[in-house]
């Protein structure tokens, strides 16, 4: 770990691999890092953009347009909590489409180049 | 509490039953106790102490990061938040839920990859070590501290309704014990015992919390609408009770408090110090993104039974009663069990009250032990081992800085612990999330994913986030100035008309960190920057 100091446990149990400066600027000016951190940012930043305006809007609502969010849909049950129990129903979406985009796309490549800086060292 | 506002009832009530409540916490504290000792004996070095040796599964660690969210103000404080302001007390459960995202996209598995034992190592990576890790040390500290107080605040409130205790001595004893626990728990347990306990505890209450809403939905044969309908009128609110508006539609002030903690609550989470240091407990980042999942169902689960619980309390037990009880609600759980065990006086309603005063009081004390050893991980290894000894410090002098710095913030904690009792619990941890989402939540993101970031935004954005919300708290409505819920009652020192300053003070953060990165004189460390990101993408280099 980069610090100024070394780490407290060093010399004691072997810690991971450590590339060096050089070998991370080197990987972070890749293409194949780049892909990487497109494929990461690309689907992260928007989808955080977007929960937080859909949430935002929710609050908004709630707050500026009572009557809307009063008016009955079954029963007792009104349009402000149709819109809450969205909200818990997009959150698990996300998460599962996240963790999905994830698993197919970020972790192969994260995994390629950690094994392949792992054997440059 | 004033003592003249307990019904004589349920203190008659409560002291008949005594010595069940006391043996069902006894054996909680036992049972915990034991797990400590147990875990204790397997923390041999600075990674089990901090990190519980990095071997937890993806799933034990997500019920264990449940069991450290879910606290007193999830349970107890929303509850009574929905029991006596109907629809507006459920934004809690929606903005508590709906910030896991931010944790899970953005900043768990770049956590995971690229720090150690705490957040400063994260927000201190690029940057000069000694400045940085001060900042996040004190921020860690001043978080949890606010956070702490929530805990400590329902503690208090659990055993004056439970065993009768309505002295200002009585009340402060049950809380320095609470302190004292904690204490125990973290100094020899680390990392590991309070993981464990916090995984007992999570199950306990999505158990308790399961009971409650099946016996609630029971009594409305499992009509929801009629549920809320029956609420609605107990309440005398009438149909305002379920729509948005009633504690914070009041007027345009009002509404700006909505917003800011409504803020203040999805930008919180991937800011918490205690929460953040969880992700280390699992080996890779893949593992941290399955425990964010995991934390997601359960969590969301609970909340979604809040519902139950909170309109359950308003339907069954009555707005005026939880308020004669406690003005901020946040007894309504408890005495929503008593009601449904069969009524105040009975046996089977002293009994449900017990357990699931049980199960609060587990809630209350996981969470406190996770809080306490954020706040002394971060002084063992931010403070002293980096900045006081300047990395000189051996792992055992880390180790032990760590157990006194314990030690020490409990006893701030039941210091400060002994002024809090008449707020909503929620409400009083909805203030730690602002402080979070302002002086953390920027720089993590800063450091994470913007290039031109330096050390001198970090300490403006740490500092003015820090500074501003807690400064703006200090004058809220929240210290002075309100006669039933302030914590200093008599005196009105308040100029800040809202309760959360999140609105204000995350914006701030965001911008200090910015504006600081952008008049630097010093560039940013491209070196260290590429670690960083390297790092934190691929997990290479991983502890």
């Amino acid at each position: 770990m980069a610090t100024d100091a070394p780490p407290p446990e060093a010399g004691a149990a072997p810690g991971p691999v450590q590339p060096s400066t050089e070998a991370f600027v080197a990987e972070q000016q890749s293409a194949e890092f780049a892909e990487l951190r497109r494929a990461h940012r690309s689907f992260a930043f928007p989808l955080t953009i977007a929960f937080i305006i859909w949430y935002l809007l929710y609050v908004l609502l709630s707050n500026y347009a009572g009557g809307f969010m009063g008016t009955k849909v079954i029963g007792n049950i009104n349009v402000a909590f149709v819109f809450g129990l969205a909200q818990f129903l997009t959150t698990f979406l996300i998460a599962w489409f996240y963790s999905r985009h994830a698993a197919a796309k970020l972790d192969p490549k994260a995994e390629a180049i950690k094994s392949r800086m792992e054997a440059d060292v | 509490m004033s003592p003249v506002l307990v019904p004589l009832a349920a203190a008659a009530s409560t002291t008949e039953h005594r010595p069940l409540i006391i043996t069902l916490f006894a054996v909680f504290v036992a049972a915990t106790l034991a797990i400590t000792v147990w875990a204790g004996r397997q923390t041999k070095n600075a990674s089990d102490f901090y990190a519980g040796g990095r071997q937890f599964t993806a799933f034990q660690n997500g019920l264990a990061v449940s069991g450290d969210y879910m606290s007193a103000a999830s349970f107890l404080g929303i509850a009574g938040a929905i029991a006596l302001f109907g629809y507006d007390g459920f934004l809690y459960s929606i903005g508590f839920l709906v910030a896991w995202l931010v944790a899970l996209l953005l900043v768990a598995e770049p956590l995971r990859n690229s720090g150690r034992y705490t957040m400063g190592d994260v927000l201190a990576y690029r940057m000069r070590q000694r400045p940085v890790r001060t900042a996040a040390g004190a921020s860690t500290i001043v978080v949890s501290i606010f956070y702490l107080l929530a805990q400590m605040a329902g503690a208090g409130v659990l055993v004056s309704l439970l065993l009768g205790i309505t002295t200002d001595a009585g009340k402060i004893l049950i809380v320095a014990l609470v302190g004292v626990l904690m204490i125990v728990y973290v100094t020899i347990g680390g990392m590991k015992g309070t993981t464990w306990v916090q995984m007992v505890k999570a199950v306990l209450l999505i158990a308790g919390a399961l009971l409650m809403t099946f016996l609630v939905l029971l009594k409305f044969h499992f009509n929801v609408s009629d549920l809320l309908g029956s609420a609605a009128e107990k309440s005398g609110k009438g149909a305002a009770f379920l729509e948005p508006g009633l504690k914070y539609g009041v007027n345009g002030t009002s509404k700006l408090d909505f917003l800011s903690l409504g803020i203040a609550l999805v930008l919180g989470t991937a800011g918490l110090p205690h929460i953040l240091i969880r992700f280390y407990t699992v080996p890779t980042a893949k593992a941290a993104r399955k425990s964010v999942n995991w934390a997601i169902g359960i969590i969301g689960a609970f909340y979604l039974m809040t519902i139950a619980l909170g309109f359950g309390a308003a339907a069954l037990v009555g707005p005026a009663a939880i308020k004669a009880q406690n003005p901020a609600g946040n007894t309504a759980a408890p005495q929503l069990a008593e009601y449904l065990g069969g009524g105040v006086g009975t046996t089977g309603g002293a009994t449900l009250l017990a357990v699931i005063s049980a199960v609060a009081f587990a809630t209350i004390l996981a969470v406190v032990a996770g809080l306490t050893l954020a706040s002394s991980s971060s002084f063992a290894h931010d403070i002293y081992a980096n900045v006081i000894r300047k990395g000189k410090a051996t792992e055992k002098e880390e180790m032990r800085a760590a157990r006194w710095a314990t030690v020490f913030i409990g006893a701030v904690a039941i210091l400060l612990g002994a002024f809090a009792r008449d707020m909503n619990v929620a409400g009083l941890v909805a203030l730690a999330f602002a402080v979070a989402a302002s002086a953390n939540l920027p720089t993590i993101l800063y450091s994470l994913f913007w290039k031109r970031f330096t050390t001198q935004g970090a300490l403006w954005s740490i500092y003015g986030g820090l500074f501003s919300s807690v400064f703006l708290v200090l004058f809220s409505p929240v210290v002075s100035g309100n006669p039933k819920t302030s914590m200093f009652k008599g005196v009105d020192f308040h100029w800040f008309p809202l309760e959360n300053p999140g609105l204000i003070s995350i914006p701030l953060g965001f911008l200090l960190g910015w504006i600081g990165s952008l008049l630097s004189k010093e560039e940013p460390d491209r070196g260290k920057y590429a670690e960083l990101e390297v790092k934190s993408l691929t997990g290479i280099g991983a502890h």
